[in-house]
């Protein structure tokens, strides 16, 4: 648990995503020719945008035990912050000058970031008083909530902020400078860079006396408490940290897709994040990455191979297998695919 | 007389949604003493520790810890004002080596900034080896060096208050609040627990404990309190507490109860 102990390993994991971007700007398309069109750049910038995500949601729900199913919320309000605030740069006032720099999306990416993890901080301290799945349900309602408010136009219609049902489009590529960071096997880097910066500050956290303090108060709230934990602050605090990150990524998302709609935040995809934790191990840093991209590829081959034979079906089928995944992972494979956990607890200890 | 306690206790009544569980219990801790609380199932003793460890509030009246009352504080802050506690069940983190449990024990030391954590400054790695070679410290103080890189749940129960005490000290508490931590020991591991506690009584700790094992409260206390039915009873040396007729009766009769 020394400090320095994840370097190694965290420089071997920034060389291969390295490599792999390397190669694929050299040879664009080679990847998913020899994996038979599975691995696209698109799919790996969408692994990456997740773990962002998922380092939060870990430290959140694998390491402070706070369970979360609105996540989704916090990746819509960064991509639709960015979305609104570069797009709708007239409506809002911002003089061209300002809106059309460079510089302007990552001062907003920013800013939502510091904004959605202000929002979170206070709406935490409300409800991560909550436990189990009351918590869960708090959650599960704020993320419908601000859905809803997105879809709805953030209740104001005149300004068609948000772009209702139908979101926004035309969000502009990021730029550093004069150069845009563009085509997608460039903005792959820009995703990776975000993806391994959140990768080494959750093993930090997680390897700091806050990582100790989080598992402690997962394990015995009151034992944690009578040693002098803020337990309360730190929920929140923790809870603030992983809606920032999870704006970021959705920022990032918005300069990817280009165009935003609601419905890529609402419940469905708060649910494909909590899979993707599990799948990869929620109390693991490193189960953020390998998470996300096993479930993306499972959902890719899904799609291509096994929806392709069952045609009566269509898209509802994902929240379907999302949901059964939940439930078998939890049965039978509760660590996920890293599992931190140096024992099983046995059921004495976690009354 | 005010100089001369650590802790009072002064008319503390504590209700729960009208079952009166305290009724106006007063008593005074001293400093450096070993002061027992002893009564039957259902008197009122972990409630009682509970209103110390800032853990409830009080319906009616006032604990106060040093000249400060604790009425209103969150257990944290407990804590920070120099009291610690162990659990009468054991409560340990599950995951985690008995070594990072007593660094648990030292977070308020640490004083970790979340954002200082995620970037890691240099200053805190500083904070972190320090607080290993502390955390080793007492965990020689309660002879768990040989376990301290393994995880909790490899350690057989008698062990497990130990890990409990070594947590509270890594708190530097000016008082330490014990309950029964004689239960689930061994009669060889209760005398070990004994001699640990005067030990650190002999080092400047006060010691407020609960305890069920008699000879164990009347061999380690200067002074012993009883409660029955959520009132004291009666309050004094060992030898008088135990002669004393209306504590033989509430003994005798925690059969009603039982």
């Amino acid at each position: 648990m020394r400090q320095g102990s994840w370097g190694f390993r965290w420089l071997a994991a920034a060389a291969a995503v390295a490599a792999v971007g390397v190669w694929d700007l050299v040879q664009p398309g080679g990847l998913a020719r020899l994996t038979g069109g599975l691995v696209t750049t698109d799919l790996l910038i969408r692994t990456g945008l997740f773990t962002v995500v998922l380092v939060g949601l870990n430290l959140l729900m694998g390491y402070a035990g706070q369970a979360s199913l609105g996540q989704a919320a916090f990746y819509g309000m960064g991509a639709f912050a960015s979305a609104i605030f570069t797009v709708r740069a007239r409506v809002l006032g911002i003089p061209p000058a300002v809106a059309e720099a460079w510089w302007w999306p990552w001062v907003v990416m920013v800013l939502a970031a510091l904004a959605v993890g202000a929002f979170a901080l206070v709406v935490g301290l409300a409800i991560l008083r909550l436990r189990g799945h009351y918590l869960a349900m708090a959650t599960l309602g704020l993320g419908v909530i601000v859905y809803i408010v997105l879809r709805e136009n953030l209740g104001m219609p005149h300004l068609n902020l948000t772009g209702g049902f139908d979101g926004i489009v035309g969000v502009p590529r990021l730029r550093v400078g004069g150069v845009e960071l563009w085509p997608v096997q460039v903005y792959y880097f820009v995703v990776w860079a975000a993806a391994l910066a959140s990768v080494a500050l959750g093993l930090n956290v997680v390897h700091s006396a806050v990582g100790r303090a989080l598992r402690a108060l997962h394990g015995s709230e009151l034992a944690a408490e009578s040693v002098g934990v803020d337990v309360g602050s730190l929920k929140a605090k923790i809870f603030a940290l992983s809606a920032a990150l999870a704006s970021v990524a959705g920022s990032l998302y918005a300069h990817f897709q280009a165009a935003v709609v609601p419905d890529t935040f609402g419940f469905v995809p708060s649910l494909e994040l909590v899979v993707m934790s599990a799948v990869g191990g929620m109390s693991s840093i490193w189960g953020a990455p390998l998470g996300a991209l096993t479930v993306l590829l499972l959902e890719q081959l899904l799609r291509t191979h096994v929806l392709g034979l069952v045609p009566a079906v269509s898209g509802e089928l994902e929240p379907v297998v999302f949901g059964a995944m939940l439930v078998v992972i939890m049965m039978y494979w509760p660590g996920g695919l890293v599992s931190s956990r140096r024992t099983q607890a046995p059921v004495w200890t976690s009354r | 007389m005010t100089g001369d306690v650590l802790l009072h206790v002064d008319r503390v009544t504590k209700a729960f949604h009208g079952l009166v569980a305290l009724s106006e219990v007063s008593l005074q801790v001293r400093p450096g003493q070993i002061k027992g609380l002893i009564g039957p199932n259902g008197a009122g003793k972990t409630t009682l520790f509970n209103l110390i460890a800032c853990c409830l509030a009080p319906t009616e009246g006032d604990v106060v810890f040093s000249g400060r009352s604790l009425v209103g504080l969150p257990p944290h802050r407990a804590a920070e004002l120099g009291i610690a506690r162990t659990f009468q069940n054991v409560q340990v983190f599950p995951g985690m080596t008995v070594l990072e449990h007593v660094l648990v024990g030292l977070h308020r030391q640490a004083q970790p900034g979340l954002l200082g954590a995620a970037l890691q400054s240099p200053g805190v790695r500083r904070t972190e080896l320090r607080l290993r070679e502390q955390a080793e410290a007492l965990l020689a103080r309660v002879e768990l060096t040989s376990w301290a890189e393994a995880p909790v749940e490899t350690l057989p129960f008698g062990l497990l208050r130990r890990v409990e005490l070594a947590r509270a000290l890594a708190v530097q508490p000016r008082l330490l609040l014990l309950d029964e931590p004689g239960s689930g020991l061994n009669p060889t591991e209760k005398q070990g627990m004994s001699q640990l506690i005067r030990s650190l009584r002999d080092e400047g700790i006060t010691v407020f404990l609960v305890e069920h094992d008699m000879t164990m409260v009347m061999g380690l206390a200067d002074e012993v309190a009883v409660l029955d039915h959520g009132a004291l009873l009666c309050e004094g040396p060992p030898g008088e507490v135990q002669r004393d007729p209306r504590v033989v009766a509430a003994y005798l009769g925690e059969g009603e109860d039982a």
